[in-house]
């Protein structure tokens, strides 16, 4: 693996990583964690081939191990109560929150699909490849996911306009 | 040739262009005639939109540089040391750390502390785990809740300083309410811990989990994790690791949590 390679894949890992487990902190955990399992394992690498499908391939069985702990939900802290160092304040549009807090309302498996077709734009070939599953269950995936997303969009705002699309 | 159904898989295939051209072509026609489809179809297209407004600024942060330093290879990470003075940062010096955060068996590492604030781990952890069972095996009991009752606190202190191979000693948190009921040893992970025990004028009750077996040679911010009714709040001071349990709000918890720790500070 070359470092070059990698330092540029490292922004678009985190996009991934912090869209997929909603916290940056975790995120980041998660990048190093797959940083790290990539060099344990870099003799599996194969020269050639694309260092980000193999990056998140990794990542996603780090998650399946992750999630088959049993684990007790620990959220990060807010300075609410006590004294922390001070965190930037999220500005987000109120429509993005809502986008996100939807996103985190999926189930993983297809919140995964979901954003390797719709943020990092992967076919549904290189999908299915990275998490090892069928192409037929990236597609249930990915349907079920994005209708869940419209429902619990549509049910929060305003009534959707009818546009035809040309 | 003639055109097969729609289906579904269509409809996102269009969205992301997974279609032949001519297929592609026959889904728009087939839109235009039918709104529903159009609509889930534009809904979709907002979904990705609105995701890479919400996640592409994340593109242009800096690169945190306990990954940036994973760029290379870590040195020999299977023979790092355990311990030993921390000097300088230097890249060895973090991949060595990195090391230890490993066989710790820790998920997180907390890089430069000097320059950032700590990250908080979100991965269950085994202390703050421990402490939450332990809360919660013991704390309803109404007969033995503790071993040594706090009208022998000094009994309490030596017996559990000698098992632990360190001084413990239970904080004073009367200033808060809570007094003390007494304490008790409890298997760990390798070796003993111990558990304090409080009450308020309630009989709401607290415990204190105190670990020595900390051996990842990092401290920690406080951090909060909850299991059912219970919250905890939980920290690591070198080897000492503590867990706050009890099943009060996080805002109480935290400014007795606060307290605890300014306490073993002195």
């Amino acid at each position: 693996m070359d470092s070059r390679a990698i330092l540029a894949e490292l922004p678009r890992l985190r996009r991934y990583a912090r869209a997929l487990v909603g916290s940056r902190e975790a995120a980041d955990d998660l990048v190093q964690d797959t940083l790290e399992r990539a060099w344990s394992r870099v003799a599996q690498w194969q020269p050639g081939s694309e260092l980000r499908a193999w990056l998140l391939a990794i990542m996603h069985n780090l998650r399946i191990d992750q999630m088959r702990r049993p684990a007790l939900a620990v959220t990060p802290l807010d300075d609410e109560a006590i004294e922390l160092p001070a965190r930037a304040t999220q500005t987000d549009l109120i429509e993005l929150g809502e986008l996100e807090t939807a996103l985190s309302c999926l189930p993983e498996e297809q919140r995964a699909v979901l954003l390797l077709v719709a943020l990092e734009d992967m076919s549904y070939a290189q999908v299915a490849a990275t998490l090892n599953i069928p192409a037929g269950t990236v597609m249930s995936r990915l349907a079920r996911g994005r209708e869940r997303l419209r429902a619990i969009l549509d049910a929060r705002s305003k009534p959707a306009q009818l546009r035809v699309v040309r | 040739m003639s055109s097969s159904p729609i289906s579904d898989a269509d409809l996102h295939a269009f969205v992301d262009g997974e279609l032949s051209e001519a297929r592609h072509a026959e889904i728009a026609a087939w839109l235009a005639e039918h709104p529903e489809d159009a609509l889930r179809v534009s809904a979709y297209r907002d979904q990705k939109a609105g995701l890479h407004r919400l996640f592409d600024p994340l593109l242009d942060e800096p690169i945190p540089d306990r990954l940036r330093a994973l760029a290379v290879p870590p040195a020999e990470p299977q023979e790092a040391p355990q311990g030993g003075p921390l000097g300088r940062w230097s890249l060895q010096r973090m991949a060595a750390s990195v090391a230890i955060a490993l066989l710790g068996g820790m998920a997180g590492w907390l890089a430069n502390d000097h320059f950032r604030p700590p990250p908080v781990v979100a991965h269950a952890s085994p202390l703050s785990h421990q402490a939450a069972i332990a809360h919660v095996v013991f704390s309803p009991d109404v007969k033995r809740p503790v071993e040594i009752t706090a009208e022998h606190e000094d009994q309490l202190v030596t017996w559990l300083s000698k098992r632990l191979g360190t001084t413990v000693r239970p904080p004073r948190l009367g200033a808060l309410g809570y007094e003390l009921i007494g304490g008790r040893l409890l298997p760990g992970n390798s070796g003993p811990v111990a558990q304090f025990m409080y009450h308020d004028a309630s009989g709401q009750r607290l415990t204190l989990y105190v670990s020595t077996e900390n051996t990842s040679n990092r401290d920690t911010a406080f951090r909060f994790a909850q299991e059912g009714p219970v919250n905890v709040f939980y920290w690591i001071d070198g080897k000492f690791g503590y867990a706050l349990s009890a099943g009060i709000s996080k805002d109480e918890l935290a400014r007795i949590a606060t307290a605890v720790y300014d306490q073993f500070q002195n």
